[in-house]
């Protein structure tokens, strides 16, 4: 028996340049994979006029120049592009992150565990256990907002959030997980450190992950953070390139 | 080459152009001039593209010097006194400034933000296309930050020639348009609060977002949404109820519902309203907004059509303007030299 078709996408209107698209209004890997699919359709087939997309969760925010395109003309076709078949996620990269769990690095380890009942350890057995995928980059250059926490991780912000957080941060908030490229403030709790920028100037490519990428996180002690922090400030990768 | 000095600097003043888009997926802002039709002015002025990169100048005093050579410079936005060596330079002309030069600007009087336009522009490095401004990025040429007294800049060398103006449309004093959306579903009856109230800029307002302080427009379901994208003018409530209008330096992607949006041709209007100031928003529709949309980028692409060349930029002519005596003088040309009551009386 065939499944039936997911239903149409909601178009909001985001003032006389952009609209989103919106495929859920909560966190849903699913919403996200047609988020996806519609971002690499318009790559594919370009509409005259749209100028760039903003890839979310759960929406797609596509600007336009409301002098080339007007906007019933532009829904009619993002439209036509949502309803085509929303491909397989197996030809995603996938990167390996490096994590300094813990400690100065993770000052928030000890809470997260004491407050789900787990050892560190625990906590950082399932994050390093999990398979995520890049949703979405926001808020500043090279924040990756990543889903497939597992659930037993799942664990409120910050009541309020902290001014300052360091650079690298790898952190839990909600059902999130991320990786924070700036320091820069943050309410989300913080699990470990990655000396991998996911935003460099003067360093090609200037951003590395894309919305969609899979990731997987392997631990590494404070010491080789410290090595891969100068290799990586000199302009290497440090994350591991496994696929494709 | 010639040197521009920034001699007193207030807050929120920098380098901005048009800004930098196409990499919004990836976290990164636009950045880029609040008031984008006194941003193209001040460049038509001076004989630079419309977005090339220009000094954004905060509502505070600045000050600036000539150190070398000579400047072609235009003034433009929000109008604040201007004077060069105890002589009033006029908003929206062009005036070239020579080495030893002192151009003092007070506190904007009307508005939030000028800009100075710089004949040959800002000389830097792009990054993705734009030399504008972003400090949390380390974006932003020749300083990615915005600007500290003593800062210095290369810039070109006048080219000799008269000065120009330039005849701007009186902007109209209307309401600020919005369009509905994208999460007005979440304020019910609220919405009509937010549409019937009269607003005023807070002082605690940047290039990031200004905050709206009026009634307190409250939630149906909570401030909290899945975050998602934002634009130029996105108008986001959040626990407090009270808005705030995403500006040029917003972060991409937000968390708070999101009642309405600043249409593209108010977004410089809007940026100028003075804190304190009261004003309305209108909603109007899409079409609407295009329409208007269309007309702004009219006005933007006929703008040197509105240059004009100024006859008294001579120093001959401005003096003769000037002189209920008559007769101009040229330090220049002994021929016209004269004292005053003449001799032979």
């Amino acid at each position: 028996m065939a499944t039936p078709p997911p239903p149409p996408p909601r178009l909001l209107p985001s003032g006389d340049a952009a609209v989103t698209v919106e495929f859920g209004r909560v966190i849903d890997e699913l919403a996200n994979r047609r988020v996806l699919a519609l971002d690499r359709a318009l790559a594919d087939t370009p509409i005259d006029g749209v100028t760039e997309t903003v890839p979310t969760y759960r929406s797609l925010l596509v600007h336009y120049d409301p002098v080339r395109i007007d906007v019933e003309e532009l829904a009619e076709r993002l439209s036509m592009l949502a309803r085509l078949p929303v491909p397989p996620t197996s030809s995603a990269r996938r990167w390996r992150i490096p994590v300094a769990y813990g400690g100065e690095n993770g000052i928030d380890l000890e809470d997260i565990a004491n407050t789900l009942n787990m050892t560190p350890d625990d906590v950082v057995a399932r994050h390093v256990a999990g398979d995520y995928r890049v949703a979405m980059l926001g808020f500043t250059p090279g924040w990756s907002y990543l889903s497939g926490l597992d659930r037993s991780l799942h664990i409120p912000r910050l009541r309020s959030p902290r001014l300052l957080t360091p650079s690298g941060a790898v952190s839990i908030g909600g059902l999130q997980a991320g990786i924070q490229c700036l320091a820069g403030p943050s309410g989300w709790r913080l699990l470990g450190r990655t000396a991998v920028r996911t935003y460099q100037l003067h360093r090609n490519p200037v951003f590395l992950l894309e919305p969609g990428d899979a990731i997987t996180f392997y631990a590494i002690d404070g010491k080789q953070f410290v090595e891969q922090d100068r290799a990586a400030e000199r302009g290497e990768i440090v994350a591991q390139l496994v696929a494709p | 080459m010639s040197k521009l000095v920034l001699t007193a600097v207030g807050p929120a003043t920098s380098v901005q152009d048009g800004g930098r888009y196409g990499a919004q997926r990836y976290g990164l802002t636009p950045s880029g001039a609040v008031d984008r039709l006194a941003l193209a002015a001040g460049n038509c002025l001076v004989g630079n593209p419309p977005f090339a990169a220009a000094i954004e100048i905060g509502p505070f005093s600045t000050s600036f010097a000539v150190r070398e050579g000579t400047v072609r410079v235009a003034l433009t936005g929000a109008v604040r006194d201007a004077e060069v060596s105890g002589r009033s330079v006029p908003f929206n002309e062009s005036c070239t400034l020579v080495g030893g030069d002192s151009l003092t600007l007070g506190a904007a009087r009307d508005g939030m933000f000028s800009y100075l336009a710089i004949e040959g522009g800002v000389k830097g490095e792009p990054m993705f296309g734009s030399l504008a401004v972003n400090a949390r990025a380390g974006l932003g040429s020749p300083f990615p930050r915005p600007f500290q007294a003593g800062d210095v800049l290369d810039v070109d060398t006048a080219r000799a020639g008269i000065e120009h103006g330039i005849e701007l449309p009186i902007q109209a004093d209307g309401p600020i348009r919005i369009v509905m959306g994208p999460q007005d579903d979440e304020f019910g009856e609220a919405t009509e609060l937010f549409l019937g109230s009269e607003w005023k800029i807070s002082a605690a307002s940047d290039r990031m977002g200004y905050r709206l302080e009026g009634p307190t427009i409250k939630h149906l379901h909570g401030h909290n949404i899945v975050s998602d994208g934002t634009v130029n003018g996105s108008i986001q409530i959040p626990g407090s109820g009270q808005p705030i209008v995403l500006m040029p330096d917003r972060g991409t992607t937000g968390g708070y519902p999101k009642i309405a949006t600043v249409i593209t041709s108010d977004l410089g209007r809007f940026a100028q309203i003075p804190v304190g100031r009261s004003f309305r928003f209108k909603a109007v529709t899409i079409a609407e907004a295009q329409t208007v949309a269309r007309s702004m980028a009219d006005l933007l692409r006929t703008l040197p059509d509105r240059v004009f060349e100024i006859r008294n930029a001579n120093i001959n002519d401005a003096l003769q303007n000037a002189n209920i005596g008559g007769t101009a003088v040229n330090a220049f040309d002994s021929g016209t030299w004269q004292t005053w009551p003449p001799l032979e009386q």
